[in-house]
C-alpha cells in the first residue's frame, strides 16, 4: 500500500451508516426555519469523496436584512440584553446540556462537511463547544465597570454596554470550535446575532441554532444565514445596521470586511486571521517529544489551522536526528476516511483547498526545495493528501511565505538563538509560535522577542477558556476566548456627575 | 456696536505684540528639524484676520517614509520601549515641567492658528495637556498583564507590549490636547510615532517635539511631520510599516483611514470622530446653570468640539423661560480678538470652516427654522461668527442631523422622558450627551437609555485624566484617556506553559 495510505479509497464504503441524516437544511431566522427569498439553493460537498452530502438554503442580501431585522428587534426591544446576566448564563448552561446530548450526531456532521476526525470531534471539538459556553455562561454576570478616580470634584464611572448587533463570518476549518468562540461571549454580552457560517461547513451551524431555541435563548438572538461571503458575507461587513463584525478567515478576506465595514457605518471590526507560525526547537528538547509537537503542529486537523506550526527551525546539533526521527513519524501517519478510528488524517475540507495546497507543494519542488517525504495525494478519491516535509528554504521561498493551510511543513536548520528569532519574526503574519527548550532563560527572552499573539513553550495548541487568543501583525486584530473576548462585544460608556462636600476624591 | 461684537475689528492693532516670534517650522524627523524631501512649504493663516502667519515645511509620502524609518529603527533597536516604564515617565515628567516653563509662548502659537481663546489655553487646555503627560508618565510603570486560571496543568500568563510604531493624525480643534491626548499613552508604552498635525495648525507640535527632545526622549519616538490629509496623512494610514494609526477627526476622513488601514497592512485602527451631541434639561433643572450649561456646551471654543452640546432638548414645562434666559446670554456673550482677555469667543479656525457654519446657517434659514438670535459672521476680516441659535427644528433637518462643528444650537422642546430619550438616540453619532436633573431615578434610567460613550450628569465637558472618552456608533472606537488609552498601544501576548505536579492550577 503507499505511504501514509490507510484505505483511503476502498474502506469507504465501511462507513456510510456513520453518515447521519440531514435535518436542518434552512436558515434560521428570528427562531424559525425558512427558505431564501430568491429561493436559492447551494451544495454540500462530503470530502471524502466529492459528493454532494446536501441541498442548504442559500442567504443573500435579502435575507441578510430579514436577519439583522430580527436581531435589531431582539436587542433593542427583546429580553436578552435585558435579563440579568445570571439568567442568559442559565440559558447557555441549557444549551450547553443539549449539545453534551447531540454530540455524535454533531460530530458526524463536521466530519462529512470538513474532512475533520470524527473520534477527535467527539472527545474534543464538541466537548470543548460545550465547556466555551459554560465558561461565558458563568461570566455573564461579572461584567464589570470601574469607578474612576477623578482629579476634580466629580463621580466617574465605567459601564459595559452590549455593543448591539453583531455579524459573525466564521470559517470551515473547525465549524464547532468557531461557532462557540464567537457565540459565546457575545451570547454573554447581551448582543444579538447574524451568523454566516462558511459555505463548506453549512450543517452544524443549523443544528447549533435548532438546539440554542430549545435551550431557551429567545426569537432572533441568534440567526444563522448560509450562503457565500461575496454576497451573504459582503452583505455582513457593509451592512448600517450591524453594530460589529467579528471575522475569522484569510488575511485577503479581513481586508475585504475592514473596507466594507468603512466605507459602510464603520462598524467595529475584530479579525482572526491567518498565520505561518514558527516552532523554535532548541537543541536541549527531548527529541520524541519536539518531533510529535512539531508532526502534530503541521498535522492536525490536516493542518487547516491558523496556528499550525508551518515553520519549523531546528538548532544545528540535534538537526540531523531530528530529521530523521520526524520523516519516520510523517510516513507512518495514517490518512483515509475520518470516521476510521485508526486514522491520524482526513481529507482536506474541499477541492479548492485540496487544489491549492497541491500547487503549494508543486511551486515548492520547483523552488528547488528538498522534498524529504509526501508531496502527492492520497488514493483517487475524495482530497487526501500525504504529510509533506519540504527542507532546504528559506524565508523568501514562497512556500516558507505564504500561508498554505494544508499538512505541508518548512524544516530548517538555526546556530544561534538571535539567528533564530531574527528568521522566526521575517514573516508579515504574528499569529503564535512555539519554543521548545527546558532552560529558563531562554523561554523567558524567546517569548518576549517573537512579535506573536500566543506563544507556546514545551507545548502546541495549548488553548484555554481563559487564554486570550489573537494575532499580531497582519494575523489580525482583536482577542478571542478569554474576557478580553467577552470585552470585544461590550462598549464603554463614561459617566460622569459633580460631587459636593464629599470627604474625598 | 452690533451684537456680540468686542471690537473684533478695531482692536486688532493692540494684540500684535502678543503674536509670537516661530521659532519652528520644519519637519522633525529623527531628532532634527528637516526641511521636506520636496523642498515644498505650505502657508498657516492667521484666522483673526485671514493673513499669513507663517510658511511651514510640508510633508509628503517620502518624509513620512523617512519618518517611519526613524521611529522603526527606534522602536525596534533604540532605548525608549526597552528602559523601565519608571525611566520614560521621568524624561515625560521633564517634557511637563518644560512646557509649563513655555507656557505663555504655547498659547500664543495656538491663538494664532486655532483662533483658541489666549487666556483660557494658559489657564486651561495647556496645564491640562500637562497633567495628561503625567498621568501617563505615573501609569507607564504599572503595566500588568494577568496569570490566568488555566482549566488543566498549564502555566498561561499574558504580556502587554507595546504595539510597535504609531501614525498620529490630530484636528485642528485643540492643538495642544489633541497632541498630548495621543503622544502621552503612546510614549508611556514605549511606542514610537509619527504625528501629522493638521495643516491648520502645525506650530505648537513643532514646539513640543523641541521640548520632547530637550527632556530627553530619544531621536526617533517622537517625529512630526506637517502636511495636507490626502497626502501625508494618507502615507500614514496606508503604510506598510506602521503599526496602528490613531485618528481623531471627521466621520467622512475617519473612513477613509480606516479603508486605507484595511487595504495596506491592516494596521490596528482607533478613530474618535464626529458628534450631535444632546443635552437634556429636564424641568426640576435649576434655570440658571441649565442655560449656562447649554451655552458654554455649544460655544466653548467657538462650537469647534467633538462634543459640542448641539442639540438642547428642554422639558415643556420650563421651555419658554429657559429659550428667554439663553438667548438673552447668547447676545451677551463677547466675540472677539482671542488675545483679548474679555472677550469669550474668537474666530472660527479656517476660511473653510467659516464659511461651513455659514452655509448651514443659511440652510437653517431655508429650511424653515426660526432664528433666535445670531445667524451671522461679525465684521469683516477674520472669520467671527454670531453664537447663533435656531429652533422649530426636528430630527429631519439637516442642521440638526449634521455635524455644524462651530456656534450653532438646535433648540428643542420635549414632554415626556421616552420621547426624549428616543430624540436623542436619533443620531448616527454617539459621542457624548448631558442630562440636566436632580432626579436620581431619571438619572440613572437615562444615562443607561442613551446610546453614546460619555454621559454627563449636571454637568458638561467634565473631562478627565482617568476618565475613558470615546464614541458609539458613527462617533468612532476605541478610547483615549484613561488606562484604557495606555491599553490602546498595548499588544496582549498570551505566552503558555505546562506545569508539572502543581498543587493547584
Amino acid at each position: 500500500m503507499a505511504e501514509n495510505q490507510s484505505n483511503a479509497n476502498g474502506s469507504l464504503k465501511k462507513y456510510d451508516e456513520h453518515v447521519p441524516e440531514i435535518k436542518f437544511t434552512k436558515l434560521f431566522i428570528n427562531g424559525e426555519f425558512v427558505d431564501s427569498v430568491k429561493g436559492r439553493t447551494f451544495e454540500t460537498i462530503d470530502p471524502r469523496n466529492g459528493q454532494v452530502t446536501a441541498r442548504v438554503a442559500e442567504g443573500d442580501k435579502e435575507d441578510v436584512d430579514l436577519a439583522v431585522e430580527a436581531a435589531r428587534h431582539a436587542f433593542d426591544d427583546g429580553p436578552w440584553p435585558r435579563m440579568p446576566g445570571y439568567q442568559r448564563g442559565r440559558i447557555m448552561s441549557k444549551f450547553a446540556d443539549l449539545i453534551e446530548e447531540n454530540i455524535d450526531e454533531l460530530a458526524a456532521l463536521d466530519t462529512i462537511d470538513a474532512g475533520k476526525l470524527f473520534s477527535i470531534c467527539k472527545v474534543l471539538d464538541i466537548p470543548q463547544a460545550a465547556t466555551l459556553l459554560r465558561y461565558y455562561a458563568g461570566a455573564a454576570d461579572k461584567i464589570h465597570g470601574e469607578v474612576l478616580k477623578m482629579s476634580r470634584e466629580l463621580h466617574g464611572y465605567t459601564l459595559q454596554e452590549p455593543v448591539g448587533v453583531v455579524g459573525h463570518i466564521i470559517p470551515w476549518n473547525f465549524p464547532t470550535t468557531m461557532f462557540f468562540m464567537k457565540v459565546a461571549p457575545a451570547l454573554a454580552a447581551g448582543c444579538t446575532m447574524v451568523v454566516k457560517p462558511a459555505e463548506q461547513t453549512p450543517l452544524s451551524a443549523l443544528f447549533y441554532a435548532h438546539l440554542a431555541k430549545k435551550a431557551g435563548v429567545p426569537d432572533g438572538v441568534i440567526n444563522v444565514v448560509t450562503g457565500f461571503g461575496s454576497t451573504a458575507g459582503a452583505a455582513i461587513s457593509s451592512h448600517m445596521d450591524i453594530d460589529m463584525v467579528s471575522f475569522t478567515g484569510s488575511t485577503e478576506v479581513g481586508r475585504v470586511v475592514m473596507q466594507a465595514a468603512a466605507t459602510s457605518n464603520l462598524k467595529h471590526v475584530s479579525l482572526e486571521l491567518g498565520g505561518k507560525s514558527p516552532l523554535i526547537v532548541f537543541d536541549d528538547a527531548d527529541l520524541e517529544a519536539a518531533t510529535d509537537l512539531a508532526l502534530t503542529g503541521i498535522l492536525f486537523n490536516k493542518g487547516e489551522i491558523c496556528v499550525a506550526g508551518s515553520r519549523v527551525y531546528v538548532q544545528e546539533r540535534i538537526y540531523e536526528e531530528f530529521e530523521k526521527k520526524l520523516v519516520a513519524k510523517a510516513k507512518d501517519w495514517s490518512v483515509g476516511d475520518p470516521f476510521d478510528p485508526n486514522v491520524h488524517q482526513g481529507p482536506q475540507a474541499d477541492k479548492k483547498q485540496f487544489e491549492k495546497i497541491l500547487s503549494y507543494i508543486e511551486h515548492g519542488k520547483r523552488e528547488g526545495a528538498t522534498l524529504l517525504t509526501g508531496g502527492e495525494r492520497v488514493g483517487t478519491e475524495g482530497y487526501y493528501i500525504q504529510p509533506t516535509i519540504f527542507t532546504d528554504v528559506k524565508e523568501d521561498n514562497m512556500i516558507v511565505k505564504d500561508e498554505i493551510f494544508g499538512p505541508v511543513m518548512s524544516l530548517m536548520k538555526f546556530k544561534t538563538v538571535e539567528e533564530a528569532i531574527k528568521r522566526a519574526n521575517d514573516t508579515r503574519y504574528g499569529l503564535a509560535a512555539g519554543i521548545l527548550t527546558k532552560n529558563i532563560d531562554l523561554a523567558n527572552t524567546v517569548s518576549r522577542s517573537i512579535r506573536a499573539g500566543v506563544i507556546w513553550i514545551n507545548c502546541y495548541f495549548a488553548f484555554d477558556n481563559d487564554c486570550p487568543y489573537g494575532g499580531y501583525k497582519m494575523s489580525g486584530f482583536g482577542r478571542d476566548l478569554g474576557l478580553d473576548g467577552l470585552h470585544k462585544y461590550l462598549h464603554v460608556k463614561s459617566v460622569v456627575t459633580p460631587i459636593y462636600n464629599s470627604p474625598w476624591l
